[in-house]
């Protein structure tokens, strides 16, 4: 079972990723569709992504 | 015309390749000369990011090994403030970067994996069964390098906002010098941090400690990026403090809305109520708990991978890898530069949510 832990990193680094890219990706489109609200959208994208990292950190730490 | 660029391309090519088969040469050879002293390498670099990631009880710029092989540490001591049945103050000078005990009255103290254990004359040292030291721990209130640091920052703050200050007045609300480098940030805080997430009635109350935190920790962090080596937000007893001044003042600004939602939620049923009163008090801890993971941990992980990078030139130690990864640390000290003002924005960022929740007045009519 040694090393486990390791995958579990892995894991996490992984969904972490997954979640922070359909972030970016999702904000990437809502600003092609409303140029004008870019402030916003960009405000609330990086306030969920760090939201998302700070779990991903967090579970890290714990692996 | 296009025949020509081919050609140039070609010879390019060439150029790169020969290069590159001088590289595998060295490389085999490396591998042939020292596969020990490789290893001893990645200890020793492993070794020494775990040193950089800690305080430590002096001020040391950079150490080398000399001619004569003995280790030479260039830096200056720092006061140790120890409270063991009585104040006791000496220079961390006297561990001799933890290779001699320090003796002050008449008790022995020693320098264990940077922490100051009590010891009888000869420096023994206890343990238990899982390896950890048993010896005494005196109250340690001493200026380590991350509290001289704090205190650099805190002086740079204090006299540049000051001066800035003056500077308005003089000039009739005018910025200038630095103060036009920092207008616009001043003022994106309080239009688009403050204002939006506390409300145009409360905001007021809350800039002092919005701004103070947004510099305080962008300073900080910028101070973690330059060769003194000194990393304060990657102490997680640093974030844990600013994460508590939030705690603090969230708690005893709230508004009575704010306590209502929390310990009897309106517009639910009472079962519910009682389910998510506890729920929700344990959200008012994990919030600020989630913003001192967050700052000290981004802070550390970018710390690690850069110096891992930088590393890895003295363990690949030919000239393809080794400017391959100098070129990747560049890239990734630019990074840092970004990580490290925009982890103060997202500092800055949630205390201001949170502090809105605090203020905010709802209608009655869930």
């Amino acid at each position: 079972m040694e090393g486990l832990n390791y995958v579990g990193a892995g894991l996490i680094v992984i969904g972490a990723g997954i979640g922070i890219g359909q972030i970016g990706g999702k904000a990437m489109e809502a600003i092609a569709r409303q140029p004008e609200a870019t402030g916003k959208i960009q405000t609330a994208m990086l306030i969920a992504a760090a939201l998302i990292e700070g779990i991903g950190f967090a579970a890290l730490f714990a692996a | 015309m296009r025949r020509k660029f081919s050609i140039k391309k070609i010879t390019f090519l060439l150029f790169l390749v020969s290069f590159v088969s001088v590289a595998q040469h060295n490389e085999k050879k490396d591998v042939a000369n020292a596969p020990k002293e490789e290893k001893d390498l990645k200890v020793t670099i492993k070794e020494y990011i775990n040193h950089h990631l800690l305080d430590s009880y002096d001020f040391g710029l950079f150490s080398y090994t000399n001619d004569q092989n003995e280790k030479v540490h260039i830096g200056s001591p720092l006061p140790v403030i120890l409270w063991d049945n009585g104040l006791k103050v000496f220079l961390s000078s006297k561990f001799h970067y933890g290779e001699t005990l320090a003796e002050v009255d008449g008790n022995y103290y020693k320098l264990y994996h940077n922490k100051i254990y009590k010891t009888d004359a000869q420096g023994t040292i206890n343990y238990d069964a899982e390896h950890h030291p048993t010896n005494a721990k005196p109250l340690d209130f001493s200026i380590t390098k991350n509290v001289v640091m704090i205190f650099v920052v805190f002086l740079i703050m204090f006299f540049m906002f000051k001066r800035m200050a003056s500077a308005y007045q003089k000039n009739n609300g005018m910025p200038k010098g630095m103060g036009r480098l920092l207008e616009p940030i001043v003022l994106y805080i309080r239009d688009d941090i403050a204002k939006p997430n506390i409300g145009e009635k409360n905001y007021k109350r809350y800039m002092s400690y919005l701004l103070t935190i947004f510099f305080f920790v962008w300073i900080v962090n910028l101070f973690g990026l330059t060769p003194i080596g000194v990393n304060i937000t990657n102490n997680i007893a640093v974030t844990f403090c600013l994460a508590l001044f939030t705690y603090v003042i969230t708690t005893f600004t709230a508004k009575k809305d704010y306590w209502k939602h929390i310990f009897w939620m309106p517009g639910v049923p009472v079962p519910m109520k009682i389910i998510l009163a506890p729920i929700e008090f344990l959200g008012t801890i994990i919030k600020p708990f989630s913003l001192m993971i967050r700052l000290y941990a981004n802070i550390t992980a970018g710390h690690i991978v850069l110096m891992s990078i930088i590393g890895m030139m003295f363990v690949f130690n030919n000239w393809l890898g080794s400017s391959l990864s100098f070129f990747l640390a560049f890239v990734l000290g630019i990074l840092e530069l970004l990580v490290a003002a925009l982890q103060a924005y997202i500092f800055t960022m949630l205390s201001a949510l949170y502090f809105g929740s605090a203020v905010e007045e709802h209608d009655e009519h869930h």
